[in-house]
């Protein structure tokens, strides 16, 4: 005992060196990592207060808020908002209904399951921009696409859905995109429901539709939670989808938030009034990240 | 409370018979344990007889009625589960609440039912914790609880404490049987212990691969075990085992020649065997007697010392070894030569197809 008492300094300067050592190993990677994402939002935070349009270089100098200024009253950002909280919520509601359902479909026993459960996946591996070209060249066009065929075929006019709708038909391809991952994580979650527990509610007398109210829909709420958060990340920033098929068109109906930005960057060449826009973006991006993360972490919890 | 009858039950799995038409009348408040190595289809005639499980043919009668083809849930039994199968998301009480919600209970109806059955299972403090909050001693309780509000015709226990420890095992088990006594319902009870079987039930049912060994009181299944699986399952450790030669027998017994040529006259009829074949005889630990020197003598090889008693395991010249149970303060050493003494009337003999000869006297407690 004496003796470890008095071997305790030296391994506690140790510990001290190897701690520093680690320090020192891990610096590279942070100090690259911190370059990366500060300089950068840094750079953005003081374009937004400059006059600077690529097109007009007669015009710059410090702006003050008039960047923000006009960007907030302009009505195509409230619209582009809109849009972006319409979008996310239709996915969601869209995806996560549709992959509760399909999950207890999947759960059951049926010929073919390996195959269709493939198949219900695969969406996820196709590049968005691939999946809205075919989207819209393939199926949805109105002259020779798959849907105009059908509606012909028996004896209704052809929409032009990215003309007449164009929001909602964006929509429908990001939740055609993100269904499969739904799925996924809820058949594992559906998967992972002890048997037992259903027997009992058998025995309780629940059929088949008290069953996934009481039983499943529950034992769902965390794995509902994730998807809700992970999706909500990337749903914010749609983007490849839009400029495929719409542009964000017409007019401003199908543009959001990410691509309002960009066409105020690399089409309008308005380096300062994108950068607000980048600004505004990164801003409700947190107070939504907050909200959700804290709504996940306390449904973890319980 | 109510009767269940099985008419020639079978199930079928694929092209596999699991279930080998089993009949048994179960009466009112009767305790009925399964019990059969893992396998032996215990546990899925327990679910043929909830509803969770199809019965390929036969019939299952529960109060008279052929029941077949209703949901489980409309039976009128309840059903204690291994893992206990908790709603984890529901408190204690909405556990308990959530078959008579189902059923239209009234609400006032079903909080003065949950509380009286929380107050017989000492759950009133746990109302408002969820499962993941309880100690398994408790989840079980609950699990009961749950059962027992929905006040059903017939318990369904599948191995039901398989998952405590041992402590709480003993405990919970002599609780099981109290609350038995006091409820007085009709009750299944599935285990593979056979402790829990000779201590808790009215009557036995010992299944081995779908079929029924034998039915009966537990003593009666200790004292006269009907054939040789069912002497080797019952009783720990279990009987022990060596072959014979039969020569004949009168009405009070029959005698049988061991290997050492020594003879051993048991008071069991012969049915109608020929003198010469060979039988085996069985005879349980605790009533093999220890001796210093006469016939069947061997040497010991282990000596297991549980404190209350000792287990002698002896090696026969013939190489056979024989377990003796015996008091715990036995002196006796490894490699010690030692006699055994084998009281004929606690010998059982078996016929070549296994099955036990008739004894000639029944055992007072298995009459």
């Amino acid at each position: 005992m004496q003796a470890v008492l008095e071997h305790s300094p030296p391994a506690g300067a140790t510990a001290r060196t190897t701690k520093r050592t680690g320090f020192l190993l891990l610096s590279p990677s942070v100090l690259i990592l911190l370059v990366w994402s500060i300089v950068p939002l840094i750079m953005t935070l003081w374009y937004s207060l400059q006059n600077y349009n690529l097109v007009d270089p007669t015009l710059h100098g410090f702006a003050g808020i008039d960047n923000y200024w006009y960007l907030l009253t302009d009505p195509d950002f409230l619209h582009a908002l809109l849009n972006t909280l319409v979008l996310v919520a239709g996915v969601l509601v869209i995806s996560i209904g549709g992959a509760t359902l399909l999950a207890v479909l999947y759960d059951q026993e049926f010929f073919g399951r390996g195959i269709a459960r493939i198949m219900v996946i695969s969406p996820f591996f196709i590049m968005p921009t691939v999946s809205a070209l075919l989207w819209k060249n393939l199926m949805l066009h109105p002259i020779y696409g798959v849907y105009s065929a059908m509606m012909r075929a028996v004896g209704l006019t052809p929409i032009d859905w990215l003309a007449r709708f164009p929001l909602m038909t964006v929509m429908m391809i990001v939740a055609w995109e993100w269904l499969p991952f739904a799925v996924l994580i809820l058949l594992t979650a559906v998967q992972s429901l002890d048997g037992e527990q259903r027997e009992a509610a058998r025995m309780d007398g629940a059929g088949p539709i008290a069953r996934f109210r009481y039983i499943i829909l529950p034992h769902l709420g965390r794995a509902i939670s994730v998807v809700v958060m992970i999706e909500t990340i990337y749903l914010l920033t749609i983007f490849a989808e839009i400029s495929v098929t719409t542009a964000g068109g017409p007019g401003v109906a199908s543009t959001n938030l990410a691509y309002l930005i960009y066409s105020r960057a690399l089409l309008q060449f308005d380096v300062g009034g994108a950068s607000a826009g980048g600004v505004v973006a990164i801003v409700i991006a947190n107070i939504v990240a907050i909200f959700l993360v804290r709504a996940v972490a306390r449904n973890l919890e319980a | 409370m109510a009767t269940v009858e099985l008419k020639n039950l079978r199930k079928t799995y694929l092209t596999e018979e699991i279930i080998k038409g089993i009949s048994l009348s179960i009466e009112e408040h009767e305790f009925v344990v399964f019990v059969g190595p893992s396998g032996c289809g215990k546990s899925t005639l327990l679910r043929m007889i909830a509803g969770l499980e199809d019965i390929t043919s036969g019939d299952l009668l529960i109060d008279g009625q052929r029941v077949n083809d209703v949901e489980p849930g409309k039976r009128g039994l309840a059903m204690v589960f291994q893992s206990y199968a908790l709603y984890p998301h529901m408190n204690v009480y909405k556990n308990m609440e959530f078959g008579l919600k189902l059923s239209g209970m009234p609400e006032a109806e079903r909080r003065a039912k949950i509380e009286n059955v929380a107050r017989t299972l000492q759950l009133e403090p746990y109302l408002n914790h969820k499962p993941g909050q309880l100690s398994g001693g408790q989840r079980q309780r609950v699990a009961i609880g749950r059962a027992i509000v929905r006040n059903p015709k017939v318990f369904l226990f599948d191995e039901p404490l398989s998952n405590l420890d041992a402590a709480l095992r003993g405990q919970m088990r002599v609780e099981l049987s109290a609350l038995h006594r006091k409820l007085g319902a009709t009750t299944i009870y599935v285990t593979h212990d056979q402790v829990e079987a000779m201590t808790m039930a009215d009557k036995i049912v010992v299944l081995q691969k779908g079929v029924v060994e034998q039915i009966g009181s537990p003593l009666e299944l200790y004292h006269h075990p009907r054939n040789l699986f069912v002497a080797r399952f019952i009783g720990s450790p279990p009987m022990n085992f060596f072959s014979a030669i039969f020569q004949g027998g009168d009405a009070a017994g029959s005698s049988v020649q061991l290997r050492d040529g020594s003879t051993l006259y048991v008071p069991v009829t012969s049915p109608g065997l020929l003198p010469g074949t060979k039988v085996t005889v069985g005879i349980r630990p605790e009533h093999v007697e220890l001796a210093s020197s006469g016939p069947n003598s061997g040497v010991v090889e282990v000596i297991e010392r549980l404190g209350a008693i000792t287990l002698v395991h002896v090696r026969m010249p013939d190489g056979e070894i024989i377990v003796v149970q015996t008091d715990g303060a036995v002196l006796t050493d490894v490699n010690s030569p030692i006699s055994l003494t084998l009281p004929p009337r606690n010998c059982h003999l078996f016929a070549p197809d296994g099955l036990a000869f008739e004894a000639c006297h029944r055992h007072p407690l298995a009459a």
